[in-house]
């Protein structure tokens, strides 16, 4: 047992860090929040990487893994992490991907996984429903055969940047009669351009839009867009919600968010000496971290779990609730740390180049807005009390 | 020992609870706060009709009386609706400031037209790198010919946009941070070199940057003595943090009460979410963080006419536990609503968002809690 990189895996890391610096497209804003960005900022870098080969490291080598060790992966997310890179939007990659790759036939597969890699194909995700969340197997929407077609209606909501999609995976009830609610679900790939989807925006607490309510009324959708076996979707939807999980926890970033956090309280002052100087705050701030640290060890094993052939399991909850948490903790310190320039809105003000005097220091524009926009990570992806859930369940056995 | 509040307070406090409920619902909140002012001058026009700007006034400065009990009935019910319109700044800053320290001239000059609402005022404390420091600052005021002129930047100035009149503090004497040496004076911001930079802030209200680039002022513009403003600042911020720790009581309240609404309503598992004991327990803890910070909100009020110390130590106290509250309880909130509660479009994230930025004014709970152990021997 040991922490240690070895040699390869130094050269590993120093060869990562060589293409990222000559490849990460310069025109990315690196600090902008991710509904400021346009969608061509959302995917410019999973281009570069799909022409690379390495958009989708953790899928199986036959799809168009790297077949990395879970220590390269982990370095490979601490590099990135290092210049805040804009990584490829999980909903393809992390979501869909494997589910096609594991569930779907080689048609789908031929179809939907290299546009996935590529990032040329826009993906969103169609789970929740206003009156589904956590729990998401009451869903409504229903698709109903109509020869080679299936016709779905109903409406789902929290669609991630539905309003750039081209393609969307949605569950929706095959069987109404089933006799538990999990039962009786499918799985289905639509295309978003099909006649009868409507994306509504929905704005967000922090003043952005970035998720979308999602009417479908009589959309008409091949049969052939059904994933796996009819009825069995719920088994997929499992799949990969535990999938989401393990990628959820957000180590690498919250490492250089804590960074990024020392740094801001070495500028901000509290008597005339930097606020990371003071007791209190500096407590806080190393709190975050040893709870970081321990994270990411925790992490770490389960990657290594994964490598064995175990899981991801019911401990990915884990790296979920303790990834979430810390993500929010180090946005409210972040906050804390800013003082009076937290209050600021900063919505519509223009970033750079304006004439006016300006408000606060920059690094001060976006920490309000994270701040409530995080709150959102204890509620998605299963909500944290949904985990606490699976972890009676599944792992103490209560 | 009497927790009750006189007929005249309950009759006060059940017309304003009318007036909230009436004229602040959500949807009318959100459309005045995007709107192009961001406030409404004739709810202003109405809350001085109701003589609520004259309470805390000693009837001899034309005003009813009262005292900070007053405000602080006030400012539980605007919490409730998240009312935007600046009592703060103008009834218990520049009030206190007038109240305490302001000549027979200056009262009569003033008062006046903050009980009847046609002068708005604005307290411009903070500075880019003061933090919570009223003694750090770069402003200063200089003594030319028989007046003043002003110079610096004050940054943050809740309500500005709205103010007909600031409240600035500056240095005339001493350096950085020294207790002595700081003076208020009282700018009318139509003075020539006022330049504002106005914006909206994350909790729905408005402020300004607010620049004093030679700002000439008369020599009765400053309040109390040249050089020993910090001791009168302290009083009249330990008045406001006092009524802001009633506006959060009152948002925490309704925040509280909507998250349990809400729980029984929303139903999952085929039941409302409010019959898991996971849910209900955290609920309950809500529940009692509120009623702590009732608690705290009476304990800084009743202390505001004791001591220096007393009076600075049941203030942070009151800072400290209601900055903790009021992260716990929006935060509790939000998580309890869901998705929901992330969305614009619920009232709940406007209160998580007042509760936030409450942290933040006059002091947040690390300031409180170093003042509080500074003033306990500690």
């Amino acid at each position: 047992m040991n922490l240690e990189f070895s040699a390869d895996e130094l050269a590993f890391r120093d060869e990562v860090r060589a293409f990222i610096g000559e490849n990460y497209p310069r025109d990315i804003s690196a600090s902008a929040l991710r509904d400021d960005m346009s969608p061509k900022d959302l995917v410019a870098w999973h281009k570069v990487l799909g022409a690379k080969g390495w958009s989708v490291p953790a899928w199986p080598k036959e799809y168009g893994g790297t077949d990395w060790t879970p220590t390269q992966r982990y370095i490979w997310s601490e590099e990135n992490a290092r210049i805040n890179a804009v990584m490829p939007l999980p909903f393809g990659v992390s979501m869909v991907g494997p589910v096609i790759y594991t569930f779907g036939n080689e048609a789908q597969k031929a179809q939907h996984l290299p546009g996935i890699r590529s990032g040329e194909v826009w993906w969103c995700q169609g789970y929740s429903e206003p009156g589904a969340g956590s729990d998401l197997a009451s869903l409504q929407t229903t698709a109903v055969r109509d020869g080679d077609h299936y016709i779905i209606n109903g409406q789902k909501t929290w669609t991630t940047l539905a309003q750039y999609a081209d393609w969307g995976f949605f569950l929706c009830r095959t069987d109404p009669s089933a006799a538990k609610p999990q039962e009786g679900i499918s799985f289905i790939l639509v295309d978003m351009n099909t006649p009868g989807i409507e994306v509504r925006p929905i704005k967000l607490i922090d003043g952005g839009y970035e998720v979308n309510e999602t009417w479908l009324t009589d959309v008409r959708v091949p049969v052939e867009n059904l994933v796996g076996q009819e009825n069995k979707g719920w088994t997929y939807a499992k799949f990969l919600l535990a999938h989401e999980r393990s990628g959820i926890a957000g180590v690498a970033r919250s490492k250089r968010g804590v960074e990024q956090l020392r740094e801001i309280a070495k500028l901000e002052l509290l008597d005339d000496q930097p606020l990371i100087s003071d007791f209190a705050f500096a407590s806080k701030v190393s709190q975050l971290e040893i709870d970081l640290a321990a994270l990411e060890i925790t992490e770490l094993r389960t990657l290594a779990g994964e490598q064995a052939g175990r899981g991801p399991g019911p401990e990915s909850s884990i790296l979920k609730i303790k990834g979430t948490e810390i993500q929010q903790r180090l946005t409210e310190l972040t906050l804390e740390a800013v003082g009076h320039y937290g209050t600021p809105f900063y919505g519509g003000i223009p970033e750079t180049g304006s004439n006016e005097y300006p408000i606060g220091p920059d690094y001060a524009r976006h920490s309000a807005a994270s701040y409530l926009n995080m709150r959102k990570t204890s509620i998605y992806g299963g909500s944290n009390e949904i985990q606490r859930n699976i972890i009676t369940k599944m792992i103490l056995g209560l | 020992m009497d927790f009750n509040f006189t007929d005249e307070q309950t009759m006060v406090r059940d017309s304003l609870t009318r007036l909230v409920r009436e004229k602040y619902d959500s949807d009318s909140r959100r459309a005045v706060i995007a709107s192009e002012s961001g406030w409404r001058p004739e709810i202003w026009s109405q809350l001085a009709e109701l003589g609520l700007f004259g309470m805390p006034f000693a009837e001899e400065d034309g005003g009813f009386g009262g005292g900070a009990i007053d405000s602080m009935i006030v400012m539980e019910e605007f919490g409730k609706g998240l009312v935007v319109e600046p009592y703060v700044p103008t009834v218990v800053c520049a009030g206190g400031f007038l109240k305490h320290a302001g000549t027979a001239a200056q009262k009569a000059e003033h008062i006046g037209g903050i009980v009847d609402g046609s002068r708005i005022f604005a307290f411009a404390y903070a500075e880019a790198r003061a933090r919570y420091d009223y003694a750090n600052l770069e402003s200063t005021a200089k003594k030319v010919g028989s007046g003043y002129v002003l110079n610096g930047h004050k940054t943050v100035v809740i309500g500005a946009p709205w103010a007909t009149h600031l409240i600035v503090t500056v240095r005339t004497s001493g350096s950085k941070r020294d207790r002595d040496g700081i003076s208020v004076f009282v700018v009318d911001k139509a003075s020539d070199g006022v330049v504002t930079r106005d914006y909206p802030t994350i909790d729905g209200r408005r402020a300004s940057e607010v620049f004093l680039e030679n700002v000439s002022v008369p020599a009765d513009a400053l309040v109390g003595e040249e050089g020993n403003g910090l001791a009168l600042i302290e009083l009249v911020t330990d008045e406001a943090i006092a009524a802001l720790c009633a506006e959060a009581c009152g948002a925490m309240k309704v925040a509280q009460a909507m998250t349990v609404e809400y729980s029984r309503q929303r139903k999952q598992f085929g039941v409302p979410i409010g019959s898991f004991q996971a849910l209900q327990h955290r609920m309950v803890d809500m529940f009692t963080e509120y009623e702590q910070s009732v608690s705290m909100t009476y304990l800084a009020t009743l202390k505001l006419g004791e001591g220096e110390n007393e009076r600075k130590r049941a203030v942070s106290a009151a800072k400290v536990r209601i900055g903790q509250a009021a992260h716990h309880i929006g935060q509790e909130a939000i998580q309890i609503h869901g998705g929901m509660g992330m969305t614009d479009e619920l009232a709940i994230g406007h209160y998580f968002k007042r509760l936030t930025i409450f942290d933040s004014e006059f002091g947040n709970v690390d300031h409180h809690m170093k003042r509080h152990i500074a003033l306990s021997g500690g």
